[in-house]
């Protein structure tokens, strides 16, 4: 398999506190790839350093074949017309509607008419579940789950072959988040676009999610398949998955497939 | 592009029409579109062009075999042709993947066929909007030093309600911080108004009275107006920039459900601060800016520094230096009351940060000088 993102024996830290400690994970070509970990453990962190917001203390990370500690700024321009990001708390542009925001990328890069702009962004923003009288709204007048999903449009404004999704379902009802799930597992499968998600949420991670790390004690404790990491005995495994609640859901799941 | 023309019968092509995303073979009876190469949107707006350019009488056959890539501009690009063609003539669509057909039905299910239109505004509509919304603001304004007004009243009756480490610790941000910059243009400009009058006066013979001159203009009006420019663009913008970001985190909303009354917590600080430390920056204004005086004097008139002290000392009666200081506290109700509103203004998007900040520091320079310009009319009618 194609390897999209190497993380190599990174190393996170914040003057004398730690927050990753030589980290290693591999993501694979048209994969849906799940960090786990608990509030705090330093995924959103490690999202920033493969999306180059920020640099590592030490170690490597490889985004489709690009060295980031080197990379030459063409390169990293090229590398961000190819991904798209959604923001944990959205991070739209305030003094844009969403329609614009979405607009936004289609309007600098590419010399597409304006008419056909229009039919792309409505179509976004109906894909991801916005009623279309959302796009001529400003984010203030948005809810959070609108957010979510208006950031969610602006991420796949240029069909990028790369997506990260900084936990895209949480603050969705749990009938939108399966929406939002389902879009993404079609993505993938038409496009073969590769998938970076951090998340909490266990359907998503029963259902949609192929491998993934387990972020704790600033360690990858577990990585690989559900079986994989259902067969680790870390206490956080262990909490998160070896419940009631957590099993409940599993059989749901595998119910419905 | 290239259109080839073919008179031959056996063929039947009429003619052919050749590109890298698109082969159309127009027959007697029908039309051939072939899709090639990479459907995806940077070259969406090529294989536009092309399509646009036909317009199919007969039967279409629209073969799928050969597009090597799609994205959903591409299958999107289709669906918009697919559907004007349609209503035309049979169109027959072969040779699609699996992966087509998907895109093309998410694609469908997601149509939204109603544009929205445009509004547009008129010269007249902005005229309008600026008045009212003036008016507006204005009214705000006074609402907001009404509100200002009884927190402060409210003071005498709850001193508690008086947060003096935020006052001391808005004195050192806006007045001991700000000391450098003062003194740094308050010298200057008390150098080059020395320097300049120097040429003039040395004319006449007139050399001591450069001390009258720089004495008085100094301690009267430079130095006072000097420093509520400095803080006006240093603190009052600050005050503005803060505010609104809190406005637009929504810490404000939070704070007064809690119970934090915003103009005890953030606007009467702020501005009790400034009272305190504004006639305070004046004085060392006066210091820095005669010192510059002095310093151009005796470069220039060769009046040395005791001299320029003595001569000082016998002319400049201390009333011109009480009015400087007495300006101090009304710049200062001005500039803090003005730097919070504007930041209290502040909606919704960044934007109007950089809107109001500018407007904050525009607004507390003008009426700083306006409230300068009363001073000087009152003061002369009285005589003083
Ligand atoms: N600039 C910073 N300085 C110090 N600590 C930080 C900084 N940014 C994040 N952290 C800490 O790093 C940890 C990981 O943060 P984050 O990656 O946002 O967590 P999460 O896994 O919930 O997304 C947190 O404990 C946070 O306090
Ligand atoms: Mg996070």
């Amino acid at each position: 398999m194609e390897k999209i993102i190497e993380v190599r024996d990174i190393v996170t830290s914040f003057g004398s506190t730690i927050i990753h400690d030589k980290v290693n994970l591999t993501v694979e070509k048209n994969n849906i790839y799940g960090i786990l970990g608990e509030s705090g453990s330093g995924k959103t962190l490690l999202m920033k350093e493969m999306i180059m917001l920020l640099k590592p203390t030490a170690g490597e990370v490889w985004v489709l074949g690009h060295k980031l500690s080197d990379i030459r700024y063409q390169d990293a321009q090229s590398l961000r017309h190819q991904w798209g990001i959604l923001f944990q708390f959205g991070a739209l542009f305030t003094s844009l509607t969403v329609a614009e925001n979405i607009e936004l990328q289609l309007k600098e890069y590419t010399s597409i008419s304006k008419k056909m702009r229009d039919i792309i962004v409505k179509t976004k923003i109906s894909m991801v579940g916005l009623p279309s009288r959302a796009g001529g709204l400003y984010p203030s007048a948005l809810s959070g789950g609108m957010i979510k999903r208006a950031a969610l449009a602006r991420a796949l404004a240029i069909d990028p072959k790369l997506l990260f999704l900084d936990e895209p379902t949480s603050g969705l009802d749990p009938i939108g988040a399966r929406n939002f799930d389902a879009l993404i597992v079609e993505l993938r499968e038409l496009l073969g676009i590769t998938v970076v998600m951090i998340t909490h949420d266990l359907e998503s991670i029963y259902s949609i999610v192929d491998r993934f790390s387990v972020l704790a004690d600033k360690h990858v404790v577990a990585e690989g398949s559900l079986e994989n990491v259902l067969q680790s005995n870390h206490p956080f495994v262990e909490r998160f998955f070896k419940n009631n609640y957590s099993e409940k859901i599993k059989m749901r799941v595998d119910g419905n497939v | 592009m290239r259109i080839i023309h073919y008179f031959t019968g056996f063929l039947d092509i009429i003619s052919l029409m050749n590109t890298p995303y698109l082969r159309i073979e127009e027959h007697l009876d029908q039309i051939n579109i072939y899709s090639m190469g990479e459907w995806t949107l940077y070259n969406e707006p090529d294989i536009h062009k092309i399509l646009q350019k036909i317009s199919p009488d007969k039967p279409i056959t629209w073969d799928f075999s050969e597009m090597e890539n799609f994205d959903t501009s591409g299958i999107l690009l289709f669906m918009i042709y697919y559907e004007k063609f349609k209503a035309c003539c049979k169109v027959r669509v072969v040779g699609y993947s699996k992966e087509q057909e998907r895109m093309y039905h998410l694609l469908l299910k997601n149509r939204v066929k109603e544009l929205v239109p445009v509004q547009t505004e008129g010269h007249l509509y902005h005229i309008g909007k600026f008045v009212v919304s003036g008016y507006e603001e204005f009214l705000k304004f006074l609402d907001f030093t009404g509100y200002l007004f009884v927190a402060f009243l409210r003071y005498f009756t709850h001193p508690a309600n008086i947060r003096y480490k935020e006052i001391i610790y808005h004195i050192e941000r806006s007045g001991l911080n700000a000391l450098l910059i003062i003194s740094l243009t308050s010298f200057l400009v008390g150098m080059v108004i020395s320097y300049q009058s120097a040429v003039e006066l040395a004319r006449f013979g007139a050399d001591i009275f450069i001390v009258d001159l720089a004495g008085v203009s100094i301690t009267r009006e430079l130095a006072p107006l000097i420093t509520a420019i400095v803080v006006a663009g240093r603190s009052g913008s600050a005050y503005t920039a803060q505010i609104g970001a809190m406005k637009i985190t929504e810490e404000i909303s939070a704070m007064r459900t809690m119970g934090f009354d915003p103009y005890y917590f953030l606007v009467l600080p702020r501005m009790l601060a400034l009272m305190i430390a504004m006639p305070l920056l004046i004085f060392f204004a006066d210091i820095l800016g005669i010192m510059g005086s002095m310093f151009a004097a005796s470069l220039e008139l060769n009046i040395s520094y005791t001299q320029f002290l003595d001569r000082l000392q016998e002319v400049l009666s201390v009333k011109h230096f009480w009015i400087g200081i007495i300006k101090g506290p009304f710049f200062a109700i001005l500039i803090a009351m003005i730097g919070c509103f504007r930041g209290l203004q502040v909606t919704d998007d960044t934007e109007s940060i950089g809107y109001q900040t500018t407007a904050s520091v525009v607004n507390s320079i003008f009426f700083v000088i306006f409230c300068d310009a009363f001073f000087s009319i009152i003061l002369t009618e009285w005589g003083i």
